[in-house]
């Protein structure tokens, strides 16, 4: 308990807090994302409604505009969609699903790619061209067809009765495998740069082992590119669950994601029913901008170069 | 800089704005997709289809009442029950100059029902076409074919000798992604000729000055362009890039109707979306013991459970046309009485799964496609959440056309959704032949879930073959009726057509819900 306190003080105390601190656009980001992952893991406590129970949805009640307009049902505080659910209530529980993929996805493709680069990168000859003629092969194939690949694969495997429970973890494997190319190269790249360095060749020379070389010299100097990819990759990887879900592939339709929601919704942009997808997509841009700005802090506080 | 930004901005507007006219008999039209190649024998596909009947012709038509009239063939008799004789046109050209003659349907009408050919399925009774002269040509049949010229509407007419010189008389299948001459290459008899293509982006026809037909039409271009989003495909109408879009999206009529300059034009379509069920000894995905859906109570409950007004009037904004019957009014074999809904009824539908054994309900999954049918998702959804109201529990999955009717065909879902237009034949037979007859391998071709009934197999044996207009009608109602009350499929509504055109722009809106621009008119 002690060393625990001791070890909060010392990092409130430290440098990355304080640059932290002096960031109100960080700050405010934080506390955004923070409120949303709460909203999403709570969202059976917090929801006023469950749009995935079928049974309880009316098409009666369906295509209700937001509280504050005419013909409003103040229970439906952001209106409902087509089928009757709560466009509030989707929203945190298609957030939950979309963030679950999105960052599972994001971090098994990072982990994956950082891996893969780094040893690549480092240890270059045979290694290093056969990562980098996968990692080619893969991106001559829109990501898509690559990730319906790995879909169709790992459906294959399972059993016919588990495909809808495992539906969440197919998703993350399937974008998780398909994006790590990126996540490699860049880092292949800057392993490549950071070897020769003189930092680099002074630790080699008094003996220190390859692997925490890699781990505690390189890896922190080419990081930077990493975390602003993946901040990027997050938004992306909720759209590609979106196309996956699209094309049967994803989540039932009766379970929607954010990405669901707005591809679904998309299709009303016209239509006068303007709640069923403006709200969604102002979800999704403020998350992936929250989590934009959180990358671009992160990446000039663990910057060395410019500490 | 910044001043050069901005007048080229505004220059591109200027550009924009002024580009939105189009001259006066041009006309441009956009589609949710585009047609699988030039070759109409390379596919079954009806739009694509009838996209290509602007080039190329067949011997019988549909006029925009979907009436038969004489195209390439001027008059037509039986000469025997299975032998009709077609007198042909004289004075036709094709677009290359070449004369058309007998020769050239021999050709074709071989070329069509060729064994690798896809559409040979759509002129199944043919068994060989004999030239008698330069003008008259005999089809000889496998028996009586009451639905012979329907049939025909279909094939269209290529030049026997460009098929020969270009090595294209062996048929390509275009939707197994088979390409040959045909495919790029286009020349037919038609009021309009092939410009230029490209798949998937835009192809350009001409007016044919020398069709034989007297035109009427005002269009001297054709520009075709598939737009795949409904919203992108409604703003490019409504920003006045594009003069006609089919189809119209349902829930952007009410935006459409009231923009300056652009109309929306609806009607009630031919093509009946129902759902079928699967009948064989095990569900795909359930947990009771054998198929609740061997029993027609079972099945009647599934039909009552769901309210078809609820879904006409929300999901599909007032504008379905609910259907009891199997094929829409327009078709031969309609009946009212049969078209006539079994009420909607919650409580009925829970008693009656209380009575066949399952109180509790019980799971089976469901498929449903989300770009085949006007708004087939939610149509889907919406009934997946009346079935849960009535207790049971379906798994449902919405997917691409593609992925669903696969899966539908291969009998691996145990409720699906298809909606069948009965075309090219225009007749009851078609649901007859290919929904309700047992599975063989010739008939019961969209009969996965297993749906035997020895008295519609014996009705539909004698509708194939009677030559008499009021037995035939006769026994398909009779035959309608007794699909109906085993609820052999659960049908659900005709569709809307909904198109949307500039003020300046008038075409027919023919119920096929296919877009026939040869009788189209610009101001």
């Amino acid at each position: 308990m002690a060393t625990l306190a001791a070890r909060l003080r010392s990092f409130t105390a430290g440098d990355l807090f304080y640059s932290f601190r002096r960031s109100r656009t960080t700050v405010l980001a934080t506390t955004v994302l923070a409120l949303m992952m709460l909203g999403a893991l709570l969202a059976p406590l917090v929801a006023p409604h469950d749009p995935f129970d079928i049974a309880s949805l009316s098409l009666l009640d369906s295509e209700l505009p937001p509280a504050w307009m005419e013909g409003s049902n103040p229970a439906y505080w952001l209106g409902t969609d087509t089928q009757a659910r709560d466009v509030f209530s989707s929203i945190l529980y298609g957030l939950r699903i979309s963030l679950f993929v999105g960052a599972a996805s994001v971090l098994l493709a990072a982990v994956l790619g950082v891996f893969l680069g780094l040893v690549g990168g480092y240890f270059g000859g045979l290694l290093d061209a056969v990562i980098m003629r996968v990692a080619d092969v893969l991106l001559s194939f829109p990501a898509i067809l690559v990730a319906l690949l790995i879909n169709g694969v790992l459906r294959g495997i399972l059993p016919a009765g588990q495909q809808e429970s495992a539906a969440l973890i197919v998703l993350v494997l399937s974008i998780g495998l398909t994006n790590w190319v990126q996540y490699a190269r860049t880092v292949r790249g800057s392993t490549l740069v950071e070897r020769q360095r003189e930092y680099v060749q002074a630790a080699r020379t008094i003996g220190v082992g390859s692997l925490r070389i890699m781990r505690a010299h390189i890896l922190p100097n080419v990081l930077g590119p990493v975390l602003v990819i993946a901040t990027i990759n997050l938004g992306m990887a909720v759209l590609t669950e979106a196309t996956l879900s699209f094309l049967g592939v994803g989540m039932p339709a009766t379970m929607p994601s954010l990405g669901t929601l707005i591809r679904v919704g998309n299709e009303y942009l016209f239509s006068g029913i303007w709640w069923v997808v403006i709200f969604p997509s102002a979800t999704l841009a403020i998350l992936v901008l929250a989590v934009n700005l959180l990358g671009d802090w992160l990446r000039d506080a663990l910057n060395p170069k410019l500490r | 800089m910044k001043r050069l930004l901005l007048a080229a901005t505004a220059a591109t507007l200027v550009g924009l704005s002024a580009a939105a006219p189009a001259s006066a008999a041009e006309i441009r039209y956009a589609s949710a997709g585009d047609i699988y190649g030039l070759d109409p024998h390379s596919m079954t596909d009806s739009f694509s289809i009838n996209f290509l009947q602007h080039i190329y012709e067949p011997l019988v038509r549909y006029s925009k009442d979907l009436k038969i009239e004489p195209a390439l063939a001027e008059r037509w008799e039986a000469v025997q029950p299975d032998v009709v004789r077609y007198h042909l046109r004289q004075g036709v050209k094709f677009h290359d100059g070449a004369a058309f003659t007998a020769d050239d349907v021999v050709v074709s009408l071989k070329r069509a029902t060729h064994e690798k050919s896809p559409i040979k399925g759509n002129l199944p009774a043919l068994k060989d076409v004999v030239k008698i002269d330069d003008f008259t040509v005999d089809l000889h049949l496998t028996g009586p074919t009451p639905l012979l010229n329907n049939f025909l509407t279909n094939m269209s007419i290529f030049d026997a000798g460009w098929l020969e010189a270009n090595n294209a008389v062996e048929p390509v299948n275009a939707q197994q992604g088979e390409e040959g001459f045909t495919t790029r290459n286009a020349n037919g008899t038609g009021p309009f000729k092939l410009e230029s293509r490209r798949p998937d982006a835009q192809t350009v026809l001409l007016a044919n000055e020398d069709w034989w037909d007297t035109p009427q039409h005002n269009l001297t271009k054709i520009i075709h362009t598939p737009i795949g989003s409904d919203a992108t495909r409604v703003a490019a109408l409504l920003s006045g890039e594009i003069d006609i879009i089919v189809p119209s999206p349902l829930q952007d009529a009410g935006r459409i109707a009231n923009s300056a300059g652009v109309k929306v034009l609806e009607a009630p379509g031919l093509r009946t979306i129902m759902m079928g069920f699967n009948i064989k000894d095990e569900l795909n995905d359930g947990d009771v013991e054998g198929n609740p859906f061997q029993n027609p109570a079972v099945r009647k409950a599934v039909y009552q459970a769901i309210n078809m007004d609820l879904i006409r009037d929300r999901i599909m904004r007032g504008k379905s046309r609910n259907a009891g019957a199997l094929v829409a009014p327009e078709v031969p074999g309609f009946d009212a009485a049969v078209n006539e809904r079994f009420a909607h009824d919650l409580e009925a539908a829970k008693a009656a799964l209380a009575e066949a054994g399952y109180p509790n309900g019980f799971q089976f999954n469901m498929n449903c496609p989300n770009d085949a049918y006007v708004n087939d998702e939610e149509i889907c959804q919406a009934m997946a959440a009346m079935l849960a109201q009535a207790g049971l529990k379906p798994k449902l999955v919405t997917e691409a056309r593609t992925l669903h009717f696969q899966k539908a065909l291969a009998g691996q879902a145990d409720l699906f959704m298809l909606g069948w237009a009965t075309l090219p034949m225009l007749d009851g037979y078609s649901v007859l032949s290919a929904m309700l007859h047992s599975p063989d391998d010739k008939l019961g071709t969209w009969n996965p879930g297993g749906y035997v009934n020895a008295k519609l197999d014996e009705l539909t044996e004698q509708v194939d073959v009677e030559l008499d207009e009021e037995k035939r009608r006769a026994l398909m109602v009779e035959a309608f009726a007794i699909a109906r009350d085993e609820v052999a499929w659960l049908p659900l509504h005709q569709q809307p057509l909904s198109w949307a055109t500039r003020d300046n722009v008038h075409v027919e809106q023919t119920a096929d819900d296919l877009l026939r621009l040869w009788y189209a008119k610009v101001d």
